[in-house]
């Protein structure tokens, strides 16, 4: 059987991945799961700087998912750097590093910087920034800046580039479609979905931050269709995530298009949540005489 | 020995309208908890709600550990509906401990309400040396007084309506311990748990009076184990400094329990 998937020229040794923001830096889930298991290692974003993040209240369970906002809240790279990357160099996974910048100037930089490091196998870029207040965050929702800022970062950096995008778009296909001319070398998405909860004892939002991401399996079936969407419009590998909980959530998403897959508000509450998630796929796989893993990608397009 | 096991209801106690004590044997190996740690279990096999609840360990026991809990919200209310033998997902002990006070220290320790579940194993581990004061709304909501005061140096009890002893706060009883107190005992620090309300005059008190205090905090979590950022709270003196990250401290993580004095109330 053969679980390796390709994310531009990285190679993963399977298809799970842990989603930006809620693996930490590795570290906080060594302890409760064999991180050499993981197809990749996807850590909290960072920002050349560090960030202290939201004012609290900054999360709030909702049916079947959760409100975050965090604020980005970071170490910044260059701690990251000399305090993280030493202990990933132990694991046999891959690395990628999701960032993010205030400008395009600052994408660049951290890019670069980030490129320079032994130890980092590939970049996310987060352009979604769904928790900056209105008005602010334009480089996931103007096709223009996100062509740009991801042309810059491409011309930039030699590592294999992800673009995340924000799903909070009229047309997702079209901002996958810019993001692969502008020269990403493959698509994460979804990212969370913009929402709020009223406390209607206090009559105000209840985060500080007023708006949130909204995660967990309360998105899957949007986060899905937005796979199957983005599929037909790319030729790029799609790594596909909101709210999976099971191996056949994962599943759902490679038939729909993905090549891979990340674990994200699952990790919050199985720790182990990754690792299962393979043990099924490798289950169904045995079940369904299944060789290749890649076979699945994009099933529901066929005939 | 796992942070994250299996444990099966041994029982699940009505103590009054709203609070349960929930007796839980672990089913695999597990880590010794420290007083002020906590624990988060799943309350619910689907995806609603989602998370895990975090409980401070209320004790230790020889075949797990208690919880001593209220009913406030759809997690607790489900778990007060699990039966004996039931079987649940738990990750810990989780955060910080109250340190353990040193020769020469006098412990005071205040509750107020269900905060007495966070200080128990503390009151069992100095027993006989701490002055415990415990506040709460109601005579019935004052649990295992006979055992509290049995391991107390001295016992306070107040309640809010008067239904049991003095009428009044625990913070009312602080004041007037401390005013009385301060100068025939040597090294008072104390240990609280409570509504932040309480938490923050525990430690202006403390402040004013030039004690050490620990606090144990509580706020919604996702992960708790440091991972997510949600639980966070805000602390002195680093706005400028540049650290941007340390404006912040996890109550999963760094926390539950915090020098008063950290603390940005």
């Amino acid at each position: 059987m053969n679980l390796e998937v390709k994310i531009g020229k990285l190679i993963l040794k399977n298809p799970v991945m842990t989603a930006s923001g809620t693996f930490g830096y590795g570290q906080e889930y060594a302890e409760f799961i064999d991180l050499n298991r993981l197809g990749a290692v996807v850590v909290k974003g960072l920002s050349l700087l560090p960030k202290v993040g939201n004012p609290p209240p900054r999360i709030i369970e909702t049916p079947a998912g959760m409100l975050n906002a965090i604020g980005l809240q970071n170490i910044g790279i260059e701690k990251f750097i000399s305090e993280k990357v030493p202990f990933l160099l132990g694991f046999d996974t891959s690395v990628i590093v999701n960032f993010f910048g205030d400008s395009v100037e600052e994408y660049v930089k951290a890019a670069g910087r980030l490129s320079s490091v032994d130890g980092i196998h590939g970049l996310e870029m987060n352009i979604s920034c769904p928790n900056k207040q209105a008005g602010w965050c334009i480089f996931g929702t103007d096709p223009k800046v996100t062509s740009q800022v991801v042309g810059a970062v491409r011309r930039e950096t030699d590592l294999p580039l992800i673009v995340k995008l924000s799903p909070n778009v009229t047309d997702i296909s079209l901002m996958a479609r810019v993001a692969e001319e502008a020269g990403a070398d493959a698509l994460s998405l979804i990212n969370t979905l913009t929402g709020m909860v009223i406390d209607i004892k206090k009559r105000r939002p209840v985060l500080g931050n007023l708006t949130g991401g909204l995660s967990g399996p309360a998105i899957r079936p949007v986060a899905v269709r937005m796979v199957y969407e983005v599929y037909k419009a790319v030729k790029i590998p799609i790594i596909g995530m909101g709210g999976i909980m099971s191996a056949g959530d994962a599943l759902e998403f490679m038939i729909a298009g993905a090549t891979a897959v990340a674990v994200g508000t699952a990790n919050f509450i199985k720790p182990s949540s990754t690792v299962e998630i393979l043990d099924g796929i490798v289950s169904y796989m045995e079940a369904e005489k299944l060789e290749e893993i890649s076979s699945l990608t994009g099933a529901a397009h066929a005939g | 020995m796992s942070r994250y096991f299996r444990a099966r209801i041994k029982s699940n106690l009505p103590l009054n309208r709203n609070h349960r004590l929930l007796s839980l044997v672990n089913m695999e190996r597990m880590k010794d908890p420290l007083p002020g740690q906590f624990y988060m279990l799943e309350v619910s096999k689907g995806n609603d709600p989602l998370l895990k609840r975090a409980f401070s360990l209320f004790r230790r026991t020889s075949e797990g550990f208690d919880i001593l809990y209220r009913i406030q919200g759809k997690g607790t209310a489900l778990l007060s509906e699990m039966k004996e033998k039931t079987e649940l997902d738990v990750l810990g002990p989780l955060g910080s401990s109250y340190p353990a006070p040193v020769a020469g220290e006098t412990p005071v320790i205040v509750a107020g309400g269900i905060g007495i579940a966070s200080v128990y194993s503390l009151i069992e581990q100095v027993r006989g040396s701490a002055y415990l004061l415990y506040g709460a709304r109601e005579k019935d909501d004052l649990f295992m007084l006979d055992e509290l005061k049995a391991m107390a140096r001295e016992f306070f009890i107040s309640t809010d309506d008067g239904s049991h002893s003095v009428r009044g706060s625990v913070i009312d009883m602080l004041k007037g311990f401390l005013s009385e107190r301060t100068s025939s005992e040597q090294n008072i620090v104390i240990y609280a748990c409570g509504p932040r309300p309480v938490l923050k005059e525990v430690a202006s008190m403390a402040d004013a009076k030039g004690i050490r205090a620990h606090v144990s905090l509580e706020e919604h979590m996702a992960c708790g184990i440091g991972a997510c950022l949600g639980c966070v709270v805000k602390v002195k003196g680093q706005e400028q400094a540049g650290e941007g990250s340390s404006l912040y401290k996890r109550v999963c993580k760094e926390g539950p329990v915090f020098d008063a004095g950290e603390i940005e109330w």
